[in-house]
């Protein structure tokens, strides 16, 4: 089988802009890929090329087999496989949340049922309300059903939970964590490292328009190898080590303290860290 | 799995005019301003200038004329270059564009909307202008056909003009307060408020680029009697001539719209 989305060298300038700098990139189907990068890295940029909103300068690029940038009705087919969620958009305040899902089935050729997929964004007791009485984690989750309401093969996902509290945000992990069992191919963008954590298969990173680092979020960066920090409150105060073997220094402080080791903690690099750690790093070559 | 054909781009343009539809009747704003204020105007005028232009041609039946030809430009230049940048600001359009729907389906549902809520309208219009103000309708059939032709061929450049104008707003907030002014300023010189030929000349020369004087002109010939032709510019109601230019700025919005239409503002 071949990629779902499959980049070569992909290229885009604004003026003497290089928003994209050469992009290889490859997505497998049934697989969550998470994008992620600060402001500005080409995040968006990128996945407006995947989703045929942009033209592109240079490189490959195919999505569900087709090149993005073709038209008319074979774009329409193409399109029919697709479900693109975008950043917020604010319109049709005057509809139902189950006449605005209901019309948009009308776009596919086989769309999900209506009533089900309301419910699968957890909607099912708004579903006569109207989008202005909505919520924004609510709006959101209907972005969503508008997004999957096509049954689509692949979905791109734009920053799904900017502006989420933290309670929302975990509900729609598990939304997405239920189209993951649907077998739907999805492409996230986000600048959140815990949403990347929680979601991800593979976490792609991205700054100054070039993928800096491809892997699974716990070998991102080196991260499983990375030293721990041990800490406990020793004779003198807080003390600490950062050490390749843990559990050896662990071992040993057993037998000084015997009982408890006080305030003990050992820590390894967050994903943060080694995120924030790799942004810096690409900074400095600037 | 995709077995089933996408739907046709008719099909989808009829849903999204039913839709459309919806959404302009729960906005009370936009019913009263479009479906109201017509009728509203003929009140004022109609009371405030009683008097009689020549014998059987009141002011009223003057005025619906003119009010007739303005509801072509208000349901369709008016509310699209309004309504299109609003949709552009709020992620509507892109959001449509990342779905299966063609641009034309979108298109067919603006004309559906333009030409249900354009005739509502002047039904609204012609009945109170019959009722409450003595407006006389025409029993000439040849005048009826003139009148439906008005209506098609107006509607349709009106509708394409809206299309295109609509990249001219730089935001959906601004867009009324660039368009409005652009159709009272026309309504004002096409003869719609006052008798055209009472006009200063310069104003009937500007007036005569636009489409609206000859919609308007067009609606005299069919609400006014024959003999009141004299009273015109040219001396005759000019109808092929009429014609000829709803026609050219019909094409050129066309052309324009296909030409520049955008579904959000980056590339």
């Amino acid at each position: 089988m071949s990629s779902v989305i499959d980049v070569r060298g992909l290229e885009k300038s604004y003026g003497s802009n290089k928003a994209v700098a050469g992009i290889d990139l490859s997505i497998e189907s049934g697989e969550i890929f998470a994008l992620l990068g600060p402001n500005g890295a080409g995040k968006t940029v990128t996945v407006e090329i995947l989703e045929g909103f942009r033209t592109r300068d240079a490189g490959k690029v195919s999505v569900l087999g087709t090149d993005p940038s073709i038209q008319g009705e074979a774009a329409r087919q193409w399109r029919n496989r697709i479900g693109i969620v975008l950043q917020s958009t604010s319109d049709a305040g005057d509809l139902s949340v189950r006449e605005t899902v209901a019309h948009f089935a009308k776009y596919y050729s086989s769309p999900r049922e209506v009533e089900e997929v309301i419910g699968a964004v957890g909607l099912a007791e708004k579903s006569a309300e109207l989008i202005r009485t909505l919520s924004g984690g609510q709006r959101r989750r209907l972005d969503v059903a508008l997004g999957i309401i096509g049954s689509p093969e692949l979905l791109f996902l734009d920053e799904p939970t900017t502006g989420f509290d933290p309670e929302a945000r975990r509900a729609f992990w598990a939304l997405i964590d239920d189209l993951r069992k649907t077998g739907t191919t999805i492409l996230l963008t986000t600048h959140y490292l815990d949403e990347a954590e929680a979601l991800a298969d593979r976490v792609g990173v991205i700054n100054k328009g070039k993928i800096i680092e491809v892997a699974t979020p716990e070998l991102l960066g080196g991260r499983a190898n990375s030293l721990a920090t041990v800490s406990w409150h020793g004779p003198n105060g807080l003390q600490s080590e950062r050490t390749d073997n843990p559990t050896a220094l662990i071992r040993k402080l057993t037998e000084t303290y015997k009982d408890e080791i006080p305030e003990l903690t050992v820590k390894r690099a967050s994903l943060e860290d080694i995120y924030l750690e790799m942004i810096g790093g690409a900074d400095d070559h600037k | 799995m995709t077995t089933n054909k996408v739907p046709s781009a008719i099909t989808i343009g009829i849903a999204r005019g039913g839709l459309e539809l919806k959404q302009f009747m729960r906005q009370r704003e936009s019913v009263v301003f479009t479906l109201a204020f017509p009728i509203m105007l003929l009140g004022i005028f109609g009371s405030v200038f009683t008097n009689e232009l020549t014998d059987g041609v009141t002011f009223s039946q003057y005025f619906v004329a003119g009010m007739i030809a303005s509801g072509l430009v208000n349901t369709g230049f008016q509310q699209l270059a309004i309504m299109i940048p609003v949709e552009r600001d709020f992620g509507t359009l892109k959001r449509l564009r990342g779905t299966p729907m063609p641009a034309s389906s979108y298109f067919i549902g603006k004309v559906i909307v333009v030409f249900i809520t354009m005739l509502v309208q002047i039904l609204l219009l012609l009945i109170a202008g019959v009722l409450f103000f003595g407006v006389n309708l025409p029993t000439d059939p040849y005048k009826w056909l003139t009148f439906t032709w008005l209506i098609l061929f107006g509607s349709a450049a009106s509708t394409a003009l809206g299309i295109a104008f609509s990249v001219i707003p730089k935001s959906g907030r601004g867009a009324s307060a660039v368009v409005s002014p652009v159709v009272i300023i026309l309504q004002f010189f096409s003869g719609v408020f006052f008798v055209f030929t009472d006009l200063p000349g310069w104003m009937q020369q500007v007036a005569a680029i636009f489409p609206l004087k000859w919609m308007t002109q067009g609606m005299r010939s069919v609400f006014l009697p024959d003999s009141f032709a004299a009273r015109e510019v040219a001396g005759t109601w000019e109808t092929e001539r009429t014609f000829l230019i709803i026609l050219a700025w019909l094409i050129a919005g066309l052309f324009i719209s296909i030409r520049t239409f955008k579904w959000d503002e980056q590339r």
